[in-house]
């Protein structure tokens, strides 16, 4: 990049700092594990929020599903790692990394097709995707077993460390991007419909995604997993610098979207869908885009923590879970990437951290009777959230200034009339 | 001929709305679709943008048949509608409302000139350019709403009750716009409640009632017409 601006560097500049500060107390011992775990999961959330921030804050799309597509990228990301360290084994990863690549390449095929023949009916076209993705599926299954063994070698002929990094970040990623497809898969159907239907649909996803993990064991085999007791042995490899890296890479990505003329097509679709249409803006695809690049951002926070306990429990992604994130965005404001980030680690710290140190012990059940309060009282004095739509500079869009093209000179009623 | 509805039928699951209406724009007219509420004005407006499907006829604009497009190749190809109620993104600029308008139009230059030419047409708009759509009065909104369609740089505008809840002055402004914008070459079709100044602008005109074109003609002689006047202008000659 060429230019960077101001804005852009006391950002980045205070942030690597607030990162580096928090990383020399954890070193020091300063913050305890307790905190430094707290500080991760904020951040974790933060990641889970701005992407529920895009779908509902900025598209007007009322989804509950984010916590199903965090339970798919943390799942998928731990069972690639846990195969890795415990079995030395690289077959997840393969296997994962061809179906990503096999589906997400129908996907993009598929949809290039279906745009050009406009018309085809969403419940036909979602019924051909499908078909390709479990016809891939299965050939990746195939094609990520035999590829297996020379992998193991090469990851092996690597030091241990690099090459549980390695592992362990395209897990992460490859969790993320799993979520995004499945949810492209999920969205063509239930995009079409309205706002509340959508909420009540996608909330039907997390309970199912809840129920398959409960039954991980039984229905798929992936003994790993152990279904309803949890699944343990997965490497705590998130680290506070992995976290706040992969935060940082979100908000970029989330503001140079937002700034962009795709972001103003998002919004003007939450704003008016009808007028939008009449634009010449197609809605499905926004809303579509908008979705899974929402729940991409679910499913590689899902990844990061299924790394920071090392401990993952199908009750974690209870349904009653999925109103976390929609209760971050409200409060940190719809709209507002700093509301949703400065929320999520205010969720954390105050609930888990806070709450959880000054009750006397065996009070903590409390923090379930204060926050509700607390939110109430929030609701009522600012019903825009704690930020409102107010952005910090860097996030904030800088029109550039009108100019006047050196070919046209100004009518003189028009200069009258300024 | 510029735009030709052909024996439309549309229906909202079991209701009929449309039975078969048939009329046409020519190049360079005002031609103003009148009646009462539910008579189908809308209705018409929103299947000619692709908003909503005809079961039956067929739609041709220059010749090519749009009637099973999409919103946005029909948009591309030129007709641009200013939805009921203006619909202007509330929580955007002036100017990037306006942009949205050229969203199809990737030419960058282009678009930095079609909004001088918007803002200089709509002074009012330039002041408030940086204001918050939601934030503008209800004649500015409408103004704002024109605006933003022009920018798509339409042949056929298709306009949805432009005086819905505007002061008489202000109704009076935005007939002067319409018809500005109709002198120089862009086809307007018209829908109104105020039959009155929708007439007065209008080439020709249709009267709609349930779904079904009752009456046609000349916009002077219709204004004249004792039907008309009875039904829709108030009024005993």
């Amino acid at each position: 990049m060429k230019h960077i601006s101001r804005t852009t560097l006391i950002f980045l500049g205070s942030i690597v700092t607030f990162t580096l500060v928090v990383q020399v107390l954890i070193s020091l011992g300063v913050l305890s594990p307790f905190w430094n775990t707290i500080l991760r999961q904020g951040a974790v959330m933060a990641i889970v929020g701005l992407g529920l921030n895009l779908i509902y804050g900025f598209n007007g799309q009322f989804s509950l599903g984010q916590w199903g597509f965090y339970a798919i990228g943390a799942y998928s990301a731990a069972d690639i790692t846990y195969r890795w360290t415990n079995d030395a084994n690289s077959n997840g990863l393969t296997v994962l990394f061809f179906t990503i690549l096999l589906v997400g390449a129908s996907i993009l095929i598929l949809y290039r097709v279906f745009g050009k023949i406009r018309g085809v009916d969403p419940l036909s076209a979602f019924a051909i995707y499908l078909i390709a993705a479990v016809g891939l599926t299965a050939l990746a299954v195939s094609i990520g077993n035999l590829t297996a063994p020379a992998v193991n070698a090469i990851l092996k002929a690597l030091p241990t460390n690099i090459a549980n990094t390695l592992v362990y970040l395209l897990a992460v990623i490859i969790g993320g991007i799993l979520a995004a497809e499945v949810s492209f898969l999920f969205g063509l159907p239930v995009l079409t419909l309205g706002s509340d239907y959508f909420g009540i649909a996608t909330l039907g996803f997390t309970i199912i995604v809840k129920v398959l993990l409960d039954n991980s064991d039984v229905m798929f085999g992936f003994v790993e997993m152990k279904g309803a007791r949890g699944m343990i042995g997965i490497p705590k490899l998130t680290s506070w610098i992995w976290v706040m890296l992969f935060l940082i890479l979100v908000i970029v990505i989330t503001r140079n979207l937002l700034h962009s003329s795709y972001g103003r097509a998002i919004i003007s679709v939450r704003e008016d869908e009808i007028a939008a249409k009449a634009m010449g803006i197609d809605i499905g695809h926004y809303k579509t885009l908008t979705f899974v690049l929402g729940c991409l951002f679910a499913g590689l926070a899902g990844g990061l923590y299924a790394h920071i306990n090392g401990f993952l429990h199908p009750d974690s992604f209870n349904f009653i879970k999925s109103f976390d994130p929609m209760i971050i965005v409200v409060f940190g404001g719809l709209g507002s990437v700093t509301g949703t980030v400065f929320a999520a680690f205010a969720w954390q710290l105050v609930l888990e951290g806070i709450l959880r140190s000054i009750l006397p012990p065996g009070f903590e059940t409390w923090r379930y009777v204060v926050y509700p309060l607390l939110l109430l009282v929030m609701m009522l004095l600012k019903p825009n959230g704690l930020f409102g739509n107010y952005e910090i500079p860097y996030l904030r869009q800088v029109l550039p200034p009108l100019k006047k093209p050196a070919t046209e000179t100004q009518t003189p009623a028009a200069k009258e009339s300024l | 001929m510029m735009l030709e509805v052909k024996d439309l039928n549309v229906y909202y699951g079991a209701i009929h709305a449309l039975k078969g209406v048939t009329f046409h724009v020519d190049k360079g007219e005002i031609v103003t679709l009148i009646g009462a509420n539910g008579a189908g004005k809308s209705t018409t407006l929103n299947t000619i943008s692709g908003l909503l499907r005809a079961r039956q006829g067929s739609i041709l604009f220059q010749g090519e048949d749009i009637t099973r497009t999409m919103p946005q190749d029909i948009v591309r190809k030129g007709i641009v509608q200013v939805p009921e109620g203006r619909k202007i993104f509330a929580t955007l600029s002036v100017l990037e409302n306006l942009e949205m308008g050229a969203y199809l139009n990737k030419d960058k230059a282009q678009i930095q000139r079609d909004l001088e030419m918007v803002l200089d047409r709509f002074p009012r708009l330039r002041e408030r350019r940086n204001q918050y759509g939601g934030t503008l009065s209800g004649g500015e909104q409408q103004m704002l709403a024109i605006a933003r369609a022009l920018m798509s740089r339409p042949t056929l505008l298709l306009l949805d009750e432009p005086s819905m809840g505007l002061s008489p002055i202000l109704v009076e402004q935005i007939f002067e716009i319409i018809q500005d914008i109709n002198q120089q070459g862009t086809s307007i079709l018209l829908v109104e409640q105020n039959a009155q100044m929708a007439l007065s602008i209008a080439d020709r005109g249709y009267v709609l009632e349930t779904g079904r074109v009752v009456l046609e003609g000349p916009a002077q002689e219709l204004l004249h017409n004792p039907m008309v006047i009875e039904a829709y202008l108030g009024g005993h000659g």
